[in-house]
């Protein structure tokens, strides 16, 4: 123990008929009433809680209890800190953070001084030091980062569909000719694919039947339509949201998320909404037995845009 | 004076301290003999809060994040971060036979079979509303207060940075239960990510762990919500809290109140009773919520399946702003050079809400070079005295609130039967012309009131009068009684309280001198 911490100090006091220690309430006594009437409120009700919870009822009974109860207590406490405990006010003094100039100049110094002198006696270590942490940070980033998950590569470019796929709904039952009535709908996947992650987020397509017809959607695409049936990649060009929503009678289909419609009779181009570019389309034919097939895969990325996507 | 001395006087000492407040007086020498507590705690407990309602907003985003750590560690007892797939065999008999992951057959589960496990997870996801809510509010009242100033900007920044952790860990938790709502919400995150210019690809790849939506995201997501982000969350309040005793609180000016001063109540016991009921309060407040208001109900949306989208896809309101922004900026995607940008995403996804938080975090030193203001401030600002600071920040918060409106244009054209075309371009041109024209606005309301005698006040009525050369002259009568100001001289907070009646030990009355 030091000479100081033996040294008398004084304590500050106020006696007890002090006006800052009178509560702030006017009736003291109706107030403590009331929170006793809360508190009590409260203790009920969390007893109420561990009842509940004992005979495990209902969960609104698990959280009025529980919630009337902690509800009830603080607004016991509160008002007894607010109405009942010294009314005040008191004070504190402030003293300033900042230091005289002289440890300033202390601390500054020793920064300054003491370091440069180390490093000017060694710079070769101290350039060494430098270099090799800097060589350690860029390091422990890359590989890091890099052991997170593969390189895109050219993963984003394809699908599952393939020259010859037929198309299947979720069920896996492939798609025949006279399924769809025209004006119908359904999200088909390439055979295969229909139960894995990758063919629901990225293979899933839209299949509709527009007319009895070959149905030609845009130009070039003259083969793509067999008996009006189009399909579209069901990813929105916007943000992959599935395309889920079809307005018969507009022949639009509407992404829900964002609100995106594309025109279905002429090549998905979009007409309203955020999604900058058309629903890839994909070319189908029918084979021998009248069961719808791909032609080939998606001419083009499907889903939302990105830096290597390109032009198309 | 020797040793031998001296040890008889701390003996002495310790032996009356005991006396006098015996078993915990007791206690307190025990603990400073080993940690030197007396000095430091006293200097704590004596603390002064000012007493503003507006000071207890950030408590509500305290106590709110206790909330969710208490009620999160329950919740991480039951869940089960994998996306392996599972058959839901269950107490909830429309999923019956269905195939979801174990995440999401978990969530179920835990709120159906677990005792108090619905109230729990209902009570957890309104915490998180709260806790963002109260967030923003009380950075409102931090900035149109100019409580960022120096000395403060540092806690400003610790803020801003929390704002920004709590929102993404809410988009995170949001995700956890991989329900045909969230992970839609994932999916466009994940879109989010690739739509930034250059590195794109390999984010939403490394983040992912591969193309969406892979199996690494569940658990990926689960280590981040329940301890990564929760860790940082909590050391940032614990310094925020740091900065906040060591600088002292900031208080409104007043009568006494001045820069070298704090006014209010001590820490003990006037503070910690009021700030216990209201720990107590908030609580109490959330398990209601979680009893009687219904969140999330995860069960109705079924298990996520890529290929399938329901209607009512909405994130959670603190993510609304962004959903706005998406909905309603046009398809401005950029093409060439061999390249795609999708400006229509990364302008509203990425760049505006970065500009926003840059600019939040950005503001302390902004004011400082244009007002040329460098000095220290302990006294708060009423909004209406700094009227472009006020403006500016109201301008900010009415594009917040038109982006948020624009995330509902749907239900809006439905609710109103007009066209989704309405809407959408009604939204364009309020979001575009919110700030402009609450900017001009903010500003005159404030002028007006920096002319106004006594604003803020209650306002007494005018007398008017005519003298006797039939001259009308208007006084403003007395103030309501109720209206003068009683407050007392502030004292600094006692560490006895002398009874009345009973001789005082020291010579001068209020004082005691007690040996160390």
């Amino acid at each position: 123990m030091s000479d100081e911490s033996r040294t008398p100090v004084a304590l500050a006091g106020l006696r007890a008929d002090d006006p800052r220690l009178e509560p702030s309430a006017r009736n003291p006594h109706v107030v403590e009433a009331v929170i006793a009437g809360l508190m009590v409120v409260g203790t009920l009700c969390t007893a109420g809680f561990g009842a509940a919870f004992w005979v495990n009822a209902k969960p609104w009974i698990l959280g009025a209890t529980l919630g009337g109860g902690l509800l009830f207590l603080g607004l016991g406490l509160i008002a007894w800190g607010k109405y009942l405990m010294p009314r005040g006010p008191f004070v504190e003094e402030r003293h300033p953070l900042a230091n005289d100039e002289a440890e300033r100049e202390g601390l500054a110094s020793v920064l300054v001084d003491r370091g440069a002198s180390v490093i000017r006696r060694r710079p070769l270590l101290g350039g060494l030091l430098g270099g090799g942490m800097g060589i350690f940070g860029i390091v422990a980033l890359f590989p890091l980062l890099r052991s997170l998950g593969p390189l895109p590569k050219g993963t984003l470019f394809h699908t599952d569909w393939r020259k010859g796929s037929y198309l299947v709904d979720q069920t896996g039952r492939r798609i025949h000719e006279g399924d769809l009535a025209v004006g119908s709908i359904v999200t088909v996947f390439p055979e295969g694919t229909e139960n894995t992650d990758r063919g629901q987020a990225v293979d899933q397509t839209v299949l509709i039947r527009l007319s009895n017809e070959n149905y030609v959607t845009q130009k070039g695409r003259a083969t793509w339509g067999p008996k009006g049936y189009v399909a579209y990649s069901k990813l929105c060009t916007h943000l992959g949201c599935p395309v889920g929503l079809y307005e018969q009678q507009l022949q639009l289909l509407v992404c829900p998320c964002h609100q995106s419609m594309f025109n279905v009779t002429d090549g998905a181009m979009p007409t309203f909404g955020p999604a900058p570019r058309p629903l890839p389309q994909l070319p189908l034919y029918i084979d021998g037995e009248g069961y719808l097939r791909a032609q080939a895969d998606y001419d083009q990325p499907v889903g939302p845009g990105f830096w290597e996507r390109g032009r198309s | 004076m020797s040793d031998v001395a001296g040890a008889a006087t701390t003996k002495r000492a310790r032996r009356n301290g005991a006396g006098r407040y015996g078993r915990l007086g007791q206690v307190v020498n025990e603990l400073d003999d080993r940690l030197g507590v007396a000095k430091g705690g006293r200097t704590f407990l004596d603390k002064i809060f000012p007493d503003h309602w507006s000071f207890m907003l950030g408590e509500i985003a305290l106590y709110s994040f206790l909330v969710l750590l208490v009620t999160g560690i329950f919740l991480t007892l039951y869940y089960v971060p994998s996306s392996a797939v599972v058959t839901y065999h269950g107490p909830y008999l429309p999923l019956d036979g269905q195939r979801v992951t174990q995440a999401f057959e978990s969530t179920v589960n835990l709120s159906f079979s677990v005792r108090a496990g619905l109230l729990m997870r209902q009570m957890h996801h309104w915490a998180c509303d709260i806790f963002v809510g109260a967030l923003v509010v009380h950075m409102a009242r931090v900035f149109f207060t100019g409580a960022f100033r120096k000395p403060r900007e540092l806690n400003w920044t610790i803020g801003v940075t929390l704002l920004t952790l709590a929102i993404a860990n809410g988009f995170l938790g949001y995700s956890l239960p991989d329900d045909l709502v969230s992970g839609t919400g994932i999916r466009i995150a994940y879109s989010i990510l690739l739509s930034i210019p250059l590195v794109g690809t390999y984010l939403a790849f490394w983040v992912f762990g591969g193309n969406f939506p892979g199996t690494a995201i569940i658990p990926r997501f689960f280590i981040l919500h329940v301890l990564i982000i929760p860790l940082v969350i909590l050391g940032l309040v614990g310094a925020h809290l740091a900065l906040l005793v060591r600088q002292k609180h900031t208080q409104f000016p007043g009568p006494g109140r001045e820069e070298n001063n704090v006014v209010g109540s001590p820490m003990f016991p006037v503070f910690m009773a009021k700030t216990t009921g209201y720990l107590f309060g908030v609580s109490g407040v959330i398990a209601l919520l979680g009893a009687f208001a219904q969140i999330n109900p995860i069960w109705q949306f079924g298990p996520y399946d890529a290929s399938r989208i329901s209607y009512a896809v909405q994130p959670d309101f603190y993510m609304g702003f962004l959903d706005g922004a998406l909905r309603i900026f046009p398809a401005w995607s950029f093409m060439g050079f061999g390249h795609t940008i999708p400006l229509e995403v990364t302008i509203p996804a990425v760049i505006l809400p970065g500009l926003l938080f840059g600019l939040a975090y950005a503001w302390p030193a902004l004011e400082r070079r244009v007002t040329g203001d460098h000095a220290i401030h302990h006294l708060l600002d009423r909004p209406s005295w700094r009227p472009k600071r006020t403006a500016a920040g109201v301008a900010a918060l009415a594009l917040l609130s038109a982006l948020f409106i624009a995330s509902s244009t749907d239900v809006i054209a439905n609710f109103f039967h007009v066209s989704l075309n309405t809407v959408l371009w009604a939204m364009r041109v309020i979001v575009v012309l919110s700030p402009f024209v609450a900017y001009p606005i903010t500003y005159k309301i404030c002028k007006e009131l920096q002319g106004v005698h006594g604003a803020g006040k209650r306002k007494t009525p005018n007398l008017v009068l005519r003298t006797d050369e039939g001259e009308y002259v208007a006084e403003p009568t007395p103030a309501y009684p109720e209206d003068v100001h009683q407050e007392l001289e502030p004292t600094p907070v006692p560490t006895f309280i002398e009874e009345a009646g009973v001789e005082a030990e020291a010579a001068t009355p209020g004082v005691r001198i007690v040996e160390r």
